[in-house]
């Protein structure tokens, strides 16, 4: 595998690199194929609408209406096989996505800051923020992941 | 859906039962890969798992992640939830049985919205934490206050 690492590259050249907006449509059969993969019958997901409302970490499904132009880390230099996925975290501006819209989405590398690992040599942790805006313009949820790089593999 | 508890009846403290799921299979790995998109092979290629320095496939903290989220939303309405962070620990591995368990750390008011704060964990069976976490959901009253 590939040693290469962004570890050359400094935060500043790598914070506040953003994709391309993309549209994310949320749909019955998606939702309803994420519910059945963490436990849930979509049946008891039914909302006021009747449609099934999207369990909270249904946004990383997101990443399927992404490609390499709305990747910040694209031509960033990362080797994806030396990150590991820290933390999570879904914020809902007062109402959680609904099937049937399209919320457009927009990714951009928040912060960069290095530590010294348990055993030896630098992490590298980097938050990558999501924005997903409604039709209106409206924030209307963020996605915020925490990648570890490391430089070698760590073992489980 | 159930309803969720009121507000005024859910104090400091209080805990669904916990939620015991497992052993964890590849299949239930790649059921959620495949659901979530990603595919990484670290989570069901032994050959790849094993070359990147592991003893084999491993979980994706997403998927307990997600069921965390499930259970909570059950408990409190998956329309209310405001907030869902995960921290990724120890990792899991298939064969684990998986207890997942979350508790109110604190009840407030904010932006007209009446909030409930929860601390998360899902724990390996016999090992270590898995995943710790904290969420934050909007529970309407309904004693009328």
């Amino acid at each position: 595998m590939s040693t290469e690492t962004t570890a050359g590259t400094e935060p500043a050249a790598l914070v506040g690199r953003a994709g391309a907006p993309f549209p994310v449509r949320i749909e019955h059969g998606k939702v309803a194929e994420f519910a059945r993969a963490v436990g849930l019958d979509p049946a008891e997901l039914a909302g006021s609408d009747g449609e099934p409302v999207p369990p909270a970490t249904f946004l990383t499904t997101a990443r399927l209406w992404s490609g390499p132009a709305n990747d910040p880390w694209t031509g960033a230099g990362r080797n994806r096989s030396r990150v590991l996925h820290g933390e999570q975290e879904f914020v809902f501006h007062g109402r959680c996505p609904r099937v049937g819209e399209t919320l457009t989405a927009t990714s951009r590398i928040e912060s960069v800051f290095e530590k010294s690992g348990r055993r030896g040599g630098t992490l590298r942790f980097s938050v990558t923020v999501t924005e997903f805006r409604d039709a209106a313009g409206t924030l209307v949820a963020e996605a915020r992941s925490t990648g570890i790089e490391t430089s070698r593999a760590a073992t489980g | 859906m159930s309803a969720p508890p009121s507000w005024n009846d859910l104090q400091v403290g209080a805990a669904p039962p916990a939620y015991v799921d497992g052993p964890m299979t590849l299949t239930d790995i790649v059921r959620y890969q495949g659901a979530s998109g990603d595919l990484n092979p670290l989570h069901h290629d032994p050959g790849y798992a094993q070359a990147a320095g592991y003893s084999g496939p491993f979980a994706v903290g997403m998927r307990q992640a997600g069921v965390l989220a499930a259970q909570a939303g059950r408990w409190l309405g998956h329309a209310n939830v405001r907030r869902f962070r995960v921290r990724f620990q120890e990792q899991a591995w298939p064969g684990d049985v998986l207890v997942y368990e979350m508790r109110v750390t604190g009840k407030r008011e904010e932006g007209g919205e009446r909030l409930v704060d929860l601390e998360l964990t899902c724990t390996r069976q016999g090992g270590g934490v898995h995943l710790r976490g904290t969420a934050t959901y909007a529970v309407p009253d309904r004693s009328g206050a």
